[in-house]
């Protein structure tokens, strides 16, 4: 018998030319684009090359990431503690989660930020303690005076991290209702008490969940920050640059500057986002490696 | 130290209107293994679930070895415990679920120990000398640092037994062990389960294996609809019932 001569086949992918098309058509209206803003004097690239490193703008630009990391370290804790109380058996716990993340959610943050602004003028002083119960001059009790010259920055952080943990609170939640009820129970069958179910079993394996929209959450509080205005605080990046603008009267540039500082601090956030979720992504390997 | 491990005395169980339980009473004594069959829905893992308290009774009187699971009887009332003190009663009852539910960000030998370190608080180098040794003991000396998600059905149900053990239990529940098994991988479990049986654990192993209830254990309850229908020697009960609804059930499952 003859053998068969042996022929290969070639494949040809699918074409996509209706791709390549409107790629080449994009490609030539962001040419267009940028030949065109390279050279249109509103934008004032010389005026942006002199104020992108200004000393000014690199201060603030320093005081936003205080900002963002400041406020996302106290939501954070604040959110866990909301997301476990929200869980917990105890119907205390229970209400006042609820009611702390229904107001702070369902209220606009600038709103939160300029009520924080006027805390002082509304409780002059707090007082804990024993109140009408004083011995000459000695109360029973600590006074702490709210005066106009607490820290913005500090009222800033409050107020936007109190907003932050209602999200947070959230997040963590999604997260520790993606565990298993099976776990709880085994822990349980082991003697372990909720809170160390919690501690050891819980929370290390929601992690997963909630590390990804963690890294999100951090993005976006980068940019909040530049509504802490309200407070009034204006020491942050937004903020400064458009003071120096209004000196100038040269507005556009300097907001291509926090434009681009903005743009350079979220993508290294990104960068890392990415490098996070891989390491939490993998299928369901063991995320954390044991000591042992 | 009574003869008496466990003592159920008309316990009743519901959710909402519907009793899953519906007076349960029934025996088992120090060193015994019963088994619980009956049809799904029947009652037979909530029953299980309340002796560790897992499940809350509605009434009647749950003892493990002397004392009241779940309550403390004072003037002739049951008061609940607290949580603490419910936590401490299940350490002496370990309890084998049917998805084995290990931790699955901890290896083997952690998930063994974890008991003994996080309740027990021994310290670590005890604790994993004692793991190890169980490990051994149910045929996994090779697989310290496996993940759960690297171990076969067979082999995680066997960490979840030794994990148990590791609190030294004076009772062991078994809520349907082998069900989520490759058919394979039963027999190791078995295995374990009955060597398990003939140290003189105490034992109450909620399963379809007509089997290992006829070869291992003392006694045999079939329950349906929320009532122990028939109950007696294995071998008599499975070869010859009395009951119609066990002969029909009988004559599906064997």
């Amino acid at each position: 018998m003859p053998q068969p001569k042996k022929q290969s086949i070639e494949a040809v992918p699918l074409r996509h030319p209706y791709r390549v098309a409107v790629a080449l058509f994009l490609g030539l209206c962001l040419i267009a684009f940028v030949v065109d803003a390279a050279h249109r004097s509103a934008y004032d690239w010389q005026a942006f090359g002199k104020y992108l490193f200004d000393p000014r703008v690199l201060k603030s630009a320093l005081v936003t990431l205080e900002l963002t990391f400041a406020a996302m370290f106290f939501a954070i804790i604040l959110g866990i503690t909301f997301a476990v109380m929200r869980r917990s058996p105890n119907p205390i716990f229970q209400s006042v989660s609820w009611l702390f993340i229904w107001i702070f959610r369902g209220t606009p943050v600038y709103v939160q930020l300029v009520f924080w602004g006027l805390l002082s003028t509304i409780y002059h002083s707090v007082f804990i303690g024993i109140p009408d119960l004083h011995f000459h001059h000695f109360y029973l009790g600590v006074h702490i005076a709210l005066s106009q010259n607490t820290s913005l920055f500090w009222i800033a952080v409050i107020g936007l991290s109190l907003n932050e943990a209602a999200y947070m609170a959230e997040i963590v939640r999604a997260g520790l209702l993606s565990v298993d009820s099976g776990q709880e129970e085994a822990a349980a069958s082991l003697g372990m008490s909720w809170w160390t179910t919690m501690r050891y079993i819980v929370i290390p394996q929601a992690m997963r969940i909630i590390i990804p929209p963690t890294g999100n959450e951090i993005i976006s509080m980068l940019k909040t920050t530049s509504l802490v205005t309200a407070v009034p605080l204006v020491t942050d990046l937004y903020a400064r640059t458009r003071d120096i603008s209004d000196e100038t009267y040269n507005p556009i540039p300097l907001l291509l500057v926090a434009c681009a500082w903005y743009l350079f601090f979220t993508t290294i956030l990104m960068i890392g986002q990415y490098f996070l979720e891989k390491r939490y992504a993998r299928g369901h390997r063991p995320m954390i490696a044991s000591a042992s | 130290m009574s003869e008496v491990m466990v003592q159920a005395t008309d316990v009743h169980k519901s959710y909402g209107s519907h009793e899953v339980l519906k007076g349960i009473t029934l025996e088992v004594k120090r060193g015994e293994v019963l088994c619980l069959v009956g049809p799904s829905g029947s009652g037979k893992s909530t029953f299980l679930r309340c002796i560790n308290h897992l499940e809350r009774i509605n009434s009647g009187r749950l003892m493990v070895d002397g004392s009241l699971i779940g309550y403390r009887e004072h003037n002739g009332k049951l008061y609940e415990l607290k949580p603490s003190e419910a936590s401490a009663q299940r350490v002496g009852i370990g309890m084998v679920f049917q998805k084995f539910n290990l931790f699955p960000h901890l290896n083997a030998l952690d998930n063994v120990i974890s008991g003994l370190v996080r309740v027990k608080k021994i310290d670590k180098a005890t604790a994993e000398k004692e793991g190890k040794e169980l490990l051994e003991r149910v045929g996994l000396a090779d697989k310290f640092q496996h993940f759960p998600a690297h171990l076969s059905g067979g082999q995680q149900q066997r960490v979840a037994i030794a994990r148990s053990l590791a609190m030294k239990p004076k009772l062991m529940l078994f809520d349907e062990p082998t069900s989520a098994l490759d058919p394979e991988l039963v027999g190791e479990v078995l295995d374990v389960m009955k060597n398990l049986a003939s140290s003189g654990m105490t034992m109450i192993v909620v399963t379809h294996e007509m089997g290992f209830a006829r070869e291992v254990a003392d006694s045999l309850v079939f329950m349906d609809g929320g009532v122990v229908v028939e109950s007696g020697d294995p071998k008599q009960v499975l070869a010859n019932p009395q009951q119609e609804r066990t002969k029909s059930f009988l004559s599906k499952v064997i």
